[in-house]
């Protein structure tokens, strides 16, 4: 008899179905616990792709609780493709959806900013513009400006103290999470992705600037949100970061 | 003019390892004995970063190996015609000095499972192997090694022996073999052949690179041996016995050594491609 692929697809997720008939050990013996091997491949290799990914969540659930969530998700939302460095984009939208973790409010964000971390890791590189383009720019003119930023950088924002939570899991020593809302930074000036807790005021300039509104329509938003926005630390930061990878005036694209 | 030809045609007779991202300080340091190295062409897919840039500074100094490990070339369906272009993506721009795949499927309607999955050895899985590799070296351009999988179980429905199967591959298609005597020995002890007539039986001129990792020992049902290819600690010794008798009959080879779970320090790595260059000491060229 032969063994469709689909039928042993089937039998590899689910173990409560019989091993597929016509599968033997060699001496015609069925095969039993041998297909075990291949079902727990599977399982394993998916499992710990998903916890390289996602260390602070795995710590944050134990090894028990993130074995068992990680085989609900690798059957709900099997790879598409054989790029493991992807798999899992959906799993923070999973954790936010699913019941038994809803006590566990931070959970889903924590999860975003792991999953912010790991694609700046492996986004294009791109080159910087010089340290002093700026101060080159006729001070008039200035606010008319437009930036494109880096493919590496990422914000997260969150009502969570989501740095904190993740550097108390995986770093020694951090300290405990005090509370409060954490909109995240990620820059990556070498290959190493960098973190930095903003203001609500530098997170809407950023995020006014990666809709490529001008400089001074994004310091305006940025004002609107967190009155204490201060233009030249948000600059700083993004240059230092090596941020910004081209400036143009106008509508230029 | 822009020199576009690869500065390692071909993978040297000496012993290889699977590069792994801790070790590229030593790797680039002094890597000997080892002069070559392997990767899994799907860990530099992405779009930049440091894995792409550390291997463009490997490629530099070492020949590589792209070894793909997610094509699905035994699977029923189309092959991903997206990943083929990946691949093709990344030999382009490496110009790497081998390319192999496996004898496996891992992808069944668009799912990826992530693991070597075993196919029956017939007529029909035949003439869809071959047509599948005509395809991956049309699109890549260049000739593929077809690796022999280590096996948990046998098909019932299989007409071909695993070597006659590999070696007809090979003759439809004209791409060459890669064989791991660690999967060799792991499939002969799972299936109870005899790992020394696989061997005499495999058509060796046709192995452009071999391989060897470290196996892990379970039972079965009814208390047999059975292997797990788990590449997790050195080869074991009766594998290196048979790594002799292969290399006496293929003559020097390209060997690397797996290991991809519990990855040790460098050294270890050493120790073992130590102990291949001087099994092909004992070869004559
Ligand atoms: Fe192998």
């Amino acid at each position: 008899m032969s063994v469709s692929q689909t039928a042993f697809h089937s039998a590899l997720l689910d173990a409560s179905q019989d091993v597929p008939g016509g599968l033997s050990d060699g001496l015609g013996q069925p095969a039993g616990s041998r297909f075990a091997v291949y079902r727990n491949n599977v399982a394993v290799s998916l499992t710990e792709a998903l916890e390289q990914s996602f260390p602070a969540i795995a710590k944050l659930l134990g090894p028990d609780n993130f074995k068992g969530l990680a085989g609900i998700f690798l059957r709900k939302h099997p790879p598409d493709t054989p790029i493991m460095m992807h798999y899992g984009a959906a799993f923070p939208d999973f954790l936010a959806g699913f019941e038994g973790l809803s006590h566990i409010g931070y959970l889903p964000d924590v999860a975003q900013l792991e999953q912010a971390l790991r694609t700046s890791y492996h986004a294009a590189d791109a080159d910087p513009i010089a340290a002093d383009a700026l101060q080159a720019v006729d001070p008039d003119r200035l606010g008319e400006l437009r930036f494109d930023l880096a493919p590496a950088l990422r914000l997260v924002r969150s009502p969570w103290p989501i740095h904190q939570i993740w550097a108390y899991n995986l770093e020694p020593g951090a300290p405990k999470p005090t509370g409060g809302a954490q909109n995240v930074l990620i820059l990556r000036p070498e290959f190493d992705p960098q973190m930095t807790p903003v203001s609500d005021g530098c997170a809407a300039f950023i995020t006014a600037l990666q809709r490529r509104t001008t400089l001074a329509e994004a310091n305006d938003l940025a004002v609107a949100e967190g009155g204490d926005f201060d233009l030249s630390h948000g600059l700083g930061l993004l240059l230092s970061g090596q941020a910004i990878t081209r400036i143009t005036f106008g509508d230029a694209p | 003019m822009l020199d576009n030809s690869p500065r390692f045609t071909a993978l040297p007779a000496a012993p290889g390892v699977g590069y792994k991202p801790q070790h590229f300080s030593d790797v680039m340091n002094d890597a000997t004995p080892v002069e070559w190295l392997e990767i899994h062409a799907e860990n530099y897919m992405g779009d930049g970063g440091r894995p792409i840039a550390q291997l463009r500074h490997l490629s530099e100094k070492f020949a590589i190996s792209v070894h793909g490990v997610g094509l699905s070339i035994g699977g029923e369906g189309a092959l991903d015609a997206d990943h083929l272009v990946r691949l093709k993506t990344l030999c382009d721009w490496l110009r790497p000095a081998s390319f192999s795949e496996h004898l496996a499927w891992s992808t069944h309607d668009s799912h990826y499972l992530n693991d070597l999955l075993p196919l029956p050895y017939t007529k029909a899985t035949l003439s869809r192997v071959a047509d599948h590799i005509d395809q991956v070296q049309e699109v890549v351009g260049r000739q593929m090694l077809l690796e022999n999988p280590s096996s948990y179980l046998a098909f019932d429905e299989s007409t071909y022996a695993e070597t006659e199967f590999l070696d007809e591959v090979a003759k439809r298609t004209g791409c060459g073999l890669l064989l791991d005597v660690n999967n060799v020995f792991v499939s002969a002890t799972n299936l109870q052949i005899d790992p020394y007539a696989y061997i005499d039986a495999f058509p060796v001129a046709r192995v452009g690179e071999i391989h060897l990792g470290g196996h892990d020992e379970e039972t079965d049902d009814h208390g047999a041996p059975l292997l797990i290819d788990s590449h997790g600690r050195e080869v074991a010794d009766p594998v290196w016995t048979l790594l002799d008798h292969t290399l006496e009959r293929a003559g020097p080879r390209p060997i690397l050594i797996e290991w991809d779970t519990d990855v040790p320090e460098w050294a270890a790595l050493a120790e073992e491609a130590e102990r291949a260059a001087t099994a092909l000491q004992k070869v004559p060229a």
